[in-house]
């Protein structure tokens, strides 16, 4: 079968949710149930043979397509989808609705639906968004979802994230204390101003929203990027390591591809779905960095 | 082919714990898993650690109360050892640098949670399955364990004898995600199945979308029976519009519930006199819909649970997550307005039969973490229980298949000579294959193949002309309408409220989207990162673990724990202190039960009648 997608296509299922309580009363007999499915399944199929007029309850996704082995869509392409809206619909909700209804080659990664996999950071109406996070109702119709900027396609909305891996690897992105613990269920003690320090940057999910955004990112293949110094800055800032450790974390920073190349856009910040200060924290490590180095000096 | 010492199937929290444990024991260790590690769905547990920490608590309270929440159908040692050994792992996740909440005297917090007789709850705000998610994957990356991230495991490597008990694991088979080659892996020592839940049977569930329970149905189709399935835990406190958790924590702290008229429910209509809200889950999801089914919910549909008199400064401390789940999926202001509730499917405690040292009853094979059943939760798992489960058993099934002797184990897999055997099951419809093709027969004519690379070799060449079928196949139906088919019945039949008609007719609905998968195809002919292909696999094992449910429920015919029956409103201890065991059995499944063990280090568990 082609993966090529009529251009326009719409699903209206006006009783679906009449019929979703139903079936949710435990006394339904079987019988019943097994005949609205089955009105479903026709409706259903109905609505996806028949290329009918964009509904004003439908949200026009226009949406990128890629393969690059698949004809048709070795060039890149948008396919438009028109989907019923639903109270608190998210865009991520959007397309699975189309990938199950009307184009099952529709490709995406997504997980958890709840902004805390990372995995479906994407370019929502031209701005690095998570899908299962952003409400079609606030969004501009039409609705226009690419994959993340600055990153090799892989396949429609699906990028390559081993750069971004790669970044999070480099920064020593894990907990170095200078003494061992003393065993037997010792803890190392932090104050909760500590934590309360670190909490945010420890939000981190992984998603690659602000990587993407970032303009030295894409011009420059070897700088550590926000997530990798926001990772920095998680243990740097945690006293736990101790004073030594957190020297050594800022020479880390402290060079070229480092805390230096930002130049204080906001637009990490300005994206991150978990609302970590990003630039601040990359301004505090740089001023730490000076600190340190005249104290040397 | 790869090959490794050990192979951990699945990168979330019991998967990354045996991963570093194997390491530490010295093995050559790789994950294989579909999801990069940090994207698993541990990483969604809000709550915290039950681990008996502090002067005043210790692990044979934190037994008792994991007994009492399990119905008397967990097995003494299973919860003994997760109450012994989960103190050093918690404190193991604080040398590791997890930010825990802390205490003025810096030390790590702990709540109350449902069930507890003792606030040891440990917890990092209400993200505590996030910081451990990662912080474990921290310790992957220092330790340069290998992960082969967006690698499906579609099958295992198994030999072909004819008792299951003889059966050896020798690898797994792998599709890589990314470029679409089938590949084997070779594991010298073992495999460790740790591939989470299987809340996509249901189509309200605080579960991620890859919550398939692959590992489940690939142990259970090679011949490791699945026990306990029936018992499936609804979370009292998911958002309606999208099963989105809110946490047990919010209860913990202080929050209430109550109905449409105002009421607060727990105690106005007698669910929990002493517990009220900190009842145990399966106790508050019913109570939730009871009112409802009694005209006292909101919407006719779900409750209210409301946290707003515990102050903002409170809630921003320990519950902020909370705050920004209610906006940015209900729409919901906590610190304004009560937040809309219902029961949604959470956790299932059954799974595949383990020792306490994680092992199956094939050689070489493990499972840990939700896809396991050691059986910690018996019949209703506690708030708090599930994390510590992870690292404990994730860790000890990774000590023992690098080789570690942790001892004898007390737990027995497989059957033994005097079993007791189900007989007499009304079933409308035949369960199992249809057909020989969908048997998966481990034997498929020729001679019967034990060596292990030959093991690997033909596990490969299955899995290649499966997907080649798949792929091939250019018209018929398509997994999803198929999987929605099965969502809807499992939720409208094998829900919280349970009853024998309703369990017939699932069994028949699971049958005709059996019958109709044969007719599957996949519309994607990409090789390149070909979802429809990996969730077509995926709707075949949720078929497999649906009728396990199912059929676990139709066989029980009392109320325990999380399983409630219209037609049997009691606990029936005479006849029910065994646990439901399902085997494959080539494609016509056997049910089978096995007696619970009641007997602990120092005491016997009396079963006594549990109220909150």
């Amino acid at each position: 079968m082609s993966t090529q997608v009529p251009e326009e296509q719409e699903q209206t299922e006006p009783d679906e949710q009449a019929a979703e309580t139903a079936v949710q009363q435990r006394e339904t007999p079987g019988d019943r149930r097994r005949a609205e499915r089955d009105a479903e399944r026709q409706e259903r199929q109905a609505a996806a043979g028949a290329p009918a007029e964009p509904d004003e309850d439908a949200v026009l996704l226009k949406v990128f397509r890629y393969d690059p082995e698949v004809e048709g869509k070795m060039e890149p392409r948008f396919d438009d989808f028109y989907v019923p809206r639903k109270k608190g619909m998210t865009v991520l909700d959007a397309l699975i609705y189309a990938r199950d209804h009307f184009d099952t080659t529709l490709t995406f990664r997504h997980s958890c639906r709840q902004a805390v996999c990372g995995s479906d950071a994407l370019f929502i109406n031209g701005r690095q968004r998570l899908g299962c996070q952003t409400q079609i109702s606030d969004l501009d119709d039409p609705v226009r979802v690419e994959p993340l900027p600055h990153q090799d396609v892989v396949k429609d909305l699906v990028v390559d994230m081993e750069h971004f891996y790669d970044q999070m690897h480099a920064v020593e992105p894990f907990f170095q204390p200078e003494e061992e613990s003393g065993g037997d269920l010792e803890e190392y003690r932090q104050t909760r101003e500590n934590r309360e320090k670190i909490k945010m940057s420890t939000r981190c999910i992984w998603c690659g929203a602000c990587m993407s955004s970032c303009n030295i990112a894409a011009g420059d293949n070897q700088y550590l990027g926000p997530a990798a110094i926001n990772k920095a800055y998680r243990f740097a800032m945690d006293k736990r390591e101790g004073e030594n450790m957190k020297e050594h974390r800022l020479n880390v920073m402290d060079q070229e591809h480092g805390v230096w190349r930002c130049q204080t856009q906001f637009s990490c910040t300005n994206v991150c779905p978990k609302d970590i200060p990003l630039t601040e924290h990359i301004q505090e490590l740089k001023r730490e960095a000076v600190k340190q180095n005249l104290k040397f000096w | 082919m790869h090959e490794h010492d050990v192979l951990v199937i699945g990168g979330g929290g019991a998967g990354l714990r045996a991963a570093i444990a194997a390491h530490e024991e010295g093995a050559d260790v790789a994950i294989v898993t579909k999801l990069h590690p940090v994207r698993s769905h541990t990483g969604a547990a809000e709550g915290g650690i039950n681990a008996a920490l502090r002067e005043g608590d210790d692990w044979e309270l934190h037994a008792y109360d994991t007994m009492k929440g399990s119905d008397y159908l967990g097995d003494a040692p299973a919860i003994e050892t997760l109450a012994q050994d989960s103190p050093s792992e918690t404190i193991q996740l604080e040398n590791w640098g997890m930010p825990f909440s802390r205490e003025d005297d810096g030390r790590v917090s702990q709540r109350p949670f449902g069930g507890l007789s003792f606030a040891r709850t440990t917890y990092a705000g209400a993200e505590t399955g996030h910081h451990m998610l990662h912080t474990m994957y921290e310790q992957v990356v220092k330790r340069g364990i290998q992960v082969y991230d967006e690698w499906y495991v579609a099958d295992l490597a198994v030999t072909d004898h004819d008792d299951p008990a003889d059966r050896e694991c020798h690898g797994v088979v792998a599709y890589d995600i990314k470029t679409g080659q089938v590949e084997g892996f070779k594991a010298r020592n073992g495999v460790i199945l740790a591939t989470g839940g299987t809340g996509q049977v249901y189509d309200h569930t605080t579960n991620a979308v890859a919550n398939t329970g692959d590992g489940q149905a690939m142990a259970y189709r090679a011949g490791v029976p699945l026990e306990d399935m029936e018992f499936v835990q609804f979370h009292p406190t998911t958002l309606p519009s999208t099963g989105v958790l809110i946490s047990e924590g919010v209860r913990g702290e202080g929050g209430i519930l109550y109905n449409s008229e105002g009421e607060r429910f727990m105690f106005e209509y007698g669910y929990a006199n002493n517990a009220g809200e900190l009842a145990s889950r399966d106790v508050v999801s019913r109570a939730e819909l009871t009112e409802v089914n009694e005209g006292r919910g909101v919407e006719d549909e779900y409750v209210y649970l409301d946290m707003r008199h515990l102050g903002e400064e409170r809630i921003t401390d320990r519950l902020e997550n909370i705050l920004h789940l209610a906006r940015d999926f209900e729409g919901v202001d906590g610190l304004e307005e009560p937040m809309p509730v219902k029961p949604g499917q959470h956790y299932e405690m059954g799974g595949i039969e383990t020792d306490e040292n994680g092992e199956t009853l094939i050689d070489g094979l493990y499972a840990a973490g939700e896809c396991a059943c050691v059986s910690v939760h018996g019949s209703n798992r506690l708030g708090g229980n599930a994390l510590p489960e992870l690292i404990v058993f994730g860790a000890r099934a990774g000590r023992h298949a690098a080789g570690k002797d942790l001892g004898e184990p007390e737990i027995t897999t497989g059957k033994t000579d005097d079993i007791e055997k189900e007989t007499d099951l009304d079933t409308p419809v035949e369960p199992g294959a249809v057909g020989a093709s969908e048997g998966d027969a481990v034997a498929d004519g020729g001679a019967a193949v034990v060596e292990p690379d030959e093991t690997v070799r033909a596990a490969v060449e299955r899995e290649r002309t499966r997907i080649e079928q798949l792929m091939e196949k250019d018209d018929g139906i398509q997994h999803a309408e198929l999987r929605e088919d099965l969502q809807k019945s499992m939720t409208a039949n094998v829900n919280v409220f349970r009853n024998k008609e309703g369990l017939k007719q699932a069994l028949e609905d699971i049958r005709e989207v059996r019958e109709a998968y044969q007719d599957v195809y996949v519309n994607d002919p990409s090789r390149t990162f070909n979802t429809d292909l990996i969730h077509t696999i995926e709707t075949r094992n949720l078929i497999d673990l649906a009728e396990a449910i199912t059929l676990g429920a139709l066989a029980r015919d009392e109320f325990r724990g999380a399983h409630w029956r219209q037609e049997h409103q009691e606990r029936k201890d005479d006849e029910w202190l065994k646990h439901t065991m399902l085997s494959w059995n080539e494609g016509s499944p056997e049910l089978w039960y096995k007696p619970v063990i009641l007997e602990g280090e120092n005491k016997t568990y009396e079963p006594k009648e549990r109220s909150y």
